[in-house]
């Protein structure tokens, strides 16, 4: 088990740039998720962890050493692909003692280190299917078996769950993060999904377009968006967006453009006059009489709760609400806002102000 | 009334399914079960050009199995198909695999490798006739000027020069279907296999030895069952760069057969020489045939 650091680390394929300056500490143990849309460098990064891409400036280091140099074989890692990588011509048990094999350990040995592999993933009564005679989710655990045993200093995952049906994914994300606590090997696991990375993670590292935008705790991000951007990637269903300004005759509310009157906490002396991004997660409103006034525009009840689609003004709204609503579309309703849950970002800068 | 209807659809499908059939197997029957069942039925006569030969047995076979010249194509086709084809597996698999690297140019060379394949043999025979020539031949002159021989090699006038050098003709020839064929075979091995591998530990041998050629071995099959019929059936390279000579000493069986059968008249033992050589053949078909099947690790469930 090791710490593992990226320090100023750039990549660029040819010309064109894709890790414009990365900074992360991962601490020994750590469960770290790179998440962010497809295109944002997080493969990359994790293939250069692994070796698998060099390194264009900048510095990574695993348990203090710099690896920049160093052969994937050399660096005592081990990668669970998102197609998984198995061995089609070796069966399940040859596809985990594989790498042993080529370190030369006795049978006994590579036994030993197998079959409890096995054990923990279930997958003992599989030790002598070949991988096409697998289902996706019994590929992914020998992908993992594969990993587990060759025991290294930090697990890497790419994406591994997105070849899974949804029911899977969910099963999976609970024993790789089971797994993990088990083990506490440090591991970085690169996801384009937000839920996963929430609620797997002891750490998340929000990319875009090739730089970190927030590194923190889950809730954290959730809480203390640092702008935009991490604002609208985080959460399901994502938090709703308005531009205005904050009113200059009172001090404590918002203006929407169409001319919505909304509430906030507090208002700093920096915001005034500016063009602003008010915040609003789903779930920070309730419906009450002689509230704000929004039109119903869809309504979407999943059991637990109700989502709504509302007009405010011209802005679409979305809303979560834990009650059963019997509104139909185009009724007009009344919406209370919780201000002291709601942000105010820079409409230029992005960044996050209250 | 719903089961008869079924019934005569099936019957009219499969009366379609024949109709459709007719054309392919009456080009079937018309150019190769007819040519074939004649070649047979002539390897039991004593047809000569001109006249019709009556059914003799298998007295031309009798003949053949004195014949030291015949056997001698035997001995000649076997080696010749054994040698040229190991080399050529040997080359085309390095082709290919250097080839499967990022090289500049790449789609240039890859294109330029099929030249020897495309250009006709008899084109490439003539030139290696010169190649090979007695007197003027480029390679004995380079020789020479290097110093490392004195007079000019004697290519096609010494039995074993001459074995080797046809082999030599044919392997240029046979490796760029070897090297592309192989090279198809290699790109459909994902990369993140190799990638699993090296970060396994593997390197760059052991990554050969252990993804590369176990995921290869299925289309190596077939590649190498197809070259090895293309070598034994081998003729118009023979018969433009030696005719078989010197002394018989590369005649392969099929420049034997159209020797005795055309230019010699004995249509008859010229075709008993073609129908000995199927054995061999169905033998290679045969090792493909299971060299073929599918393995156990590619049976069973979808990727």
């Amino acid at each position: 088990m090791a710490s593992v650091e990226f320090a100023n680390v750039r990549k660029s394929f040819g010309t064109h740039p894709v890790i414009k300056g990365v900074d992360i500490e991962i601490a020994d143990g750590e469960f770290v998720i790179l998440v962010g849309p497809s295109g944002c460098g997080k493969s990359t990064l994790l293939r250069m962890l692994a070796g698998l891409e060099n390194i264009s400036a900048g510095e990574i280091r695993i348990g203090g050493q710099v690896v920049n140099n160093l052969a994937p074989k050399e660096r005592d890692i081990a990668m669970v692909f998102q197609n998984y990588a198995l061995y089609p011509h070796m069966t399940v048990a040859d596809n985990m003692a594989f790498s042993l094999k080529l370190k030369g350990a006795a049978r006994s040995e590579i036994d030993k280190r197998v079959k409890p592999a096995a054990e923990i993933l279930g997958l003992t009564p599989l030790l002598d299917r070949f991988p096409r005679q697998l289902s996706g989710g019994q590929r992914q655990r020998v992908a993992m078996g594969r990993a587990i045993v060759r025991d290294p200093q930090v697990f890497l995952f790419d994406e591994p769950l997105s070849n899974l049906d949804a029911k899977l994914r969910v099963a999976m994300r609970a024993e790789i993060k089971e797994l993990h606590q088990r083990l506490k090997t440090t591991t970085v696991y690169v996801t384009h999904d937000q839920i996963e990375a929430m609620t797997m993670a002891d750490k998340i590292v929000v990319m875009h377009d090739g730089i970190v935008e927030q590194i923190g705790a889950p809730l954290e991000l959730y809480d203390q968006p640092a702008n935009l951007f991490v604002a609208s990637f985080i959460g399901s269903p994502a938090m709703n967006m308005i531009k205005g300004k904050l009113d200059p005759d009172s001090a404590l509310k918002f203006k929407s453009e169409s001319g919505v009157e909304l509430p906030v906490a507090k208002a700093p002396e920096s915001a005034k006059g500016r063009n602003l991004i008010y915040g609003l997660r789903p779930e920070h409103m309730t419906i009450a009489a002689g509230g704000i006034p929004a039109e119903v525009v869809v309504i979407e009840p999943t059991g637990s709760e109700t989502q709504m689609i509302m007009r405010v003004g011209t802005d679409l709204v979305t809303g979560v609400f834990h009650q059963r609503i019997s509104a139909k579309p185009g009724e007009k309703i009344g919406l209370s806002i919780h201000a002291e849950a709601t942000y105010l970002f820079d409409a230029e800068t992005g960044k996050r102000l209250v | 009334m719903s089961a008869v209807s079924s019934n005569s659809f099936a019957r009219s499908n499969t009366a379609v399914g024949l109709f459709f059939m007719l054309p392919a197997a009456a080009f079937l029957l018309c150019f190769l079960t007819y040519p074939l069942g004649l070649g047979v039925w002539l390897g039991f006569t004593d047809a000569k050009i001109g006249r019709d030969g009556i059914f003799i047995g298998i007295e031309n076979y009798q003949a053949l199995a004195r014949d030291s010249v015949f056997w001698m194509a035997v001995y000649n086709t076997v080696l010749y198909t054994f040698i040229a084809s190991v080399l050529k597996f040997g080359f085309g698999l390095w082709l290919a695999l250097i080839l499967n690297e990022h090289l500049p140019f790449k789609s240039f060379f890859r294109a330029i490798i099929l030249l020897p394949w495309v250009v006709p043999t008899v084109l490439s025979a003539l030139a290696f006739w010169w190649i090979y020539d007695a007197q003027f031949s480029i390679l004995s002159w380079s020789l020479m000027q290097i110093g490392w021989i004195d007079g000019p090699i004697n290519f096609l006038g010494d039995p074993n020069n001459a074995r080797a050098s046809v082999i030599a003709a044919n392997v240029w020839r046979g490796i760029p279907f070897v090297a592309i064929s192989l090279l198809a075979g290699l790109q459909t091995i994902p990369q993140s296999l190799h990638e699993a591998a090296s970060l396994d530990g593997a390197t760059g041998w052991q990554r050969f030895r252990f993804i590369t050629l176990p995921m290869l071995t299925p289309i190596i099959a077939v590649v190498m069952t197809f070259s090895v019929l293309f070598t034994f059936t081998d003729f118009q390279l023979i018969y433009v760069l030696t005719k078989g000579g010197p002394v018989n000493a590369t005649h392969l069986m099929a420049t034997l057969s159209f020797q005795r059968g055309i230019p010699g008249g004995q249509l008859g033992e010229g075709a008993a020489i073609a129908v000995a050589m199927i054995p061999f053949l169905l033998a290679s078909i045969l090792f493909s045939f299971f060299g073929l099947q599918r393995r156990k690790w590619q049976q069973g469930g979808q990727d």
